[in-house]
């Protein structure tokens, strides 16, 4: 018997067709996706084989291996990777990438926005979680920056997250927000989300996290699908 | 027993600048010397509703071993060898210029159905790209298995008209040294990939 995997709850992601993010009108399948009985393919996936693939560390400040710290608001985020029913996920990996203090992405693609770059500062970092499914990043905290998809659009603060998760099943690539970004009302990204789960993305600053003369600290759990109740 | 019942993580796009930490180089090569099973490899582009190549997608290749487990622990069955030099996952992002996606891969082995018999040879590919708010999950048949495609129960539960773009045909004529495939995936319109809600 293969345990399955509880749907996909589509009413708490954004549509694939987002008008006001101009990008998903010709990158948005047309037909209904086919539904599927899952099968191994589906209920199996890299993450457990995939752990241990490079040795990036979860140190962002430093990382760059340059010697240098980066400049920025050093930050720790921190947070659980959860199942649907509150189960712990251990040994997920977990990759980000951001951009820096500034707003600027070390990408050869970013080329239109003058702000400067830091030498000490890739803004790429991995880690996995451990037994209680924690994972946890030291990092500068990434400025806002604008993009081409409206007249003066700029993108909320955020770090990119990447989890495997257990199965191919849970795969989910998604944002991380700070809270009370003024720039929230104004990003379509951001309010693609239905708006009972954009709270889901925003951490929640909190001060057990944060180091005296050191950084300060933000809570955020990731919450992937669980498995289906099975007969 | 759980704590509490929660929401999942809504998904949102990896962005146009995902390389710098998802697709490193040789990523899309999955086998080493010690893997087990015939070389093939796949290819493709990929291509938004205008039918313009998408020039920053995310293609991921997840994939049985040669003999058809899974290198993971819900693939129990002991009586199916696994191979330790094949870890079934890939990446690769889409060429800038074309759009072109390849891995170096071997043909997988058959996997068995939960309602019974077996499905066809195949790959599963999830993409994702800057415009795509959410991932999508395709599945990559083989032409040259037309009596196992016949049988398999996920391709025979596409619709007929599109059950052809699940197909990957063998490419003749290439420099490439091993048997290749060319698997296209295209958004909107009739001949739109057939993606499936995993
Ligand atoms: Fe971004």
């Amino acid at each position: 018997m293969t345990q399955i995997y509880a749907p996909r709850a589509h009413e708490d992601h954004p549509p694939f067709l987002y008008s006001d993010y101009k990008s998903t009108v010709k990158r948005s399948p047309s037909h209904d996706l086919i539904s599927i009985v899952q099968t191994l393919t589906e209920t199996t996936g890299p993450g457990p084989a995939w752990v241990d693939l490079s040795d990036d560390d979860a140190d962002l400040t430093t990382n760059a291996g340059t010697g240098g710290e980066a400049i920025g608001q050093r930050s720790i985020i921190t947070g659980r990777v959860l199942d649907e029913d509150g189960n712990p996920l251990p040994d997920t990996l977990v990759e980000i990438w951001q951009a820096n203090a500034c707003g600027r992405y070390m990408h050869w693609r970013e080329t239109a926005f003058p702000a400067p770059l830091d030498p000490n500062f890739l803004g790429v970092g991995q880690c996995r979680t451990t037994d209680d499914g924690e994972y946890r990043f030291l990092t500068v905290k990434p400025g806002p920056y604008p993009w081409g998809n409206h007249p003066n659009a700029w993108r909320p603060a955020h770090i990119h997250f990447s989890l495997l998760g257990p199965s191919i099943a849970t795969r989910l690539v998604t944002q991380m927000y700070f809270p009370d970004d003024p720039l929230f009302a104004l990003d379509p990204i951001f309010q693609s989300v239905p708006e009972h789960g954009r709270d889901r993305l925003i951490a929640t600053y909190d001060h057990s996290v944060t180091v005296e003369n050191w950084a300060l600290g933000y809570r955020w759990d990731i919450v992937l699908r669980g498995m289906a109740v099975t007969a | 027993m759980s704590s509490t019942a929660r929401g999942q993580t809504p998904s949102q796009t990896v962005g146009p600048y995902f390389t710098m930490r998802l697709s490193g180089e040789g990523e899309n090569v999955l086998t080493t010397p010690e893997t087990v099973g015939e070389r093939i490899r796949v290819e493709g582009r990929v291509f938004d509703g205008d039918r313009r190549h998408i020039e920053d997608a995310l293609v991921e290749l997840w994939q049985a071993d040669s003999s058809g487990r899974y290198h993971h622990p819900a693939d129990d069955r002991t009586d199916v060898p696994l191979d330790p030099a094949f870890s079934g996952f890939g990446r690769c992002a889409s060429d800038f210029q074309t759009g072109a996606y390849s891995f170096l891969t071997i043909r997988p082995g058959p996997v068995p159905h939960p309602n019974g018999g077996m499905q066809a040879p195949h790959l599963s590919l999830t993409i994702q790209a800057r415009g795509m708010l959410n991932p999508t999950f395709t599945r990559v048949y083989f032409a040259d298995e037309e009596a196992a495609n016949a049988a398999d129960p996920v391709l025979q539960s596409v619709p007929l008209a599109r059950r052809s773009t699940l197909i990957a045909e063998r490419v003749e004529n290439t420099d490439s040294s091993v048997p290749t495939y060319r698997f296209d995936i295209r958004y909107q319109g009739d001949d739109e990939t057939a993606f499936f809600d995993v």
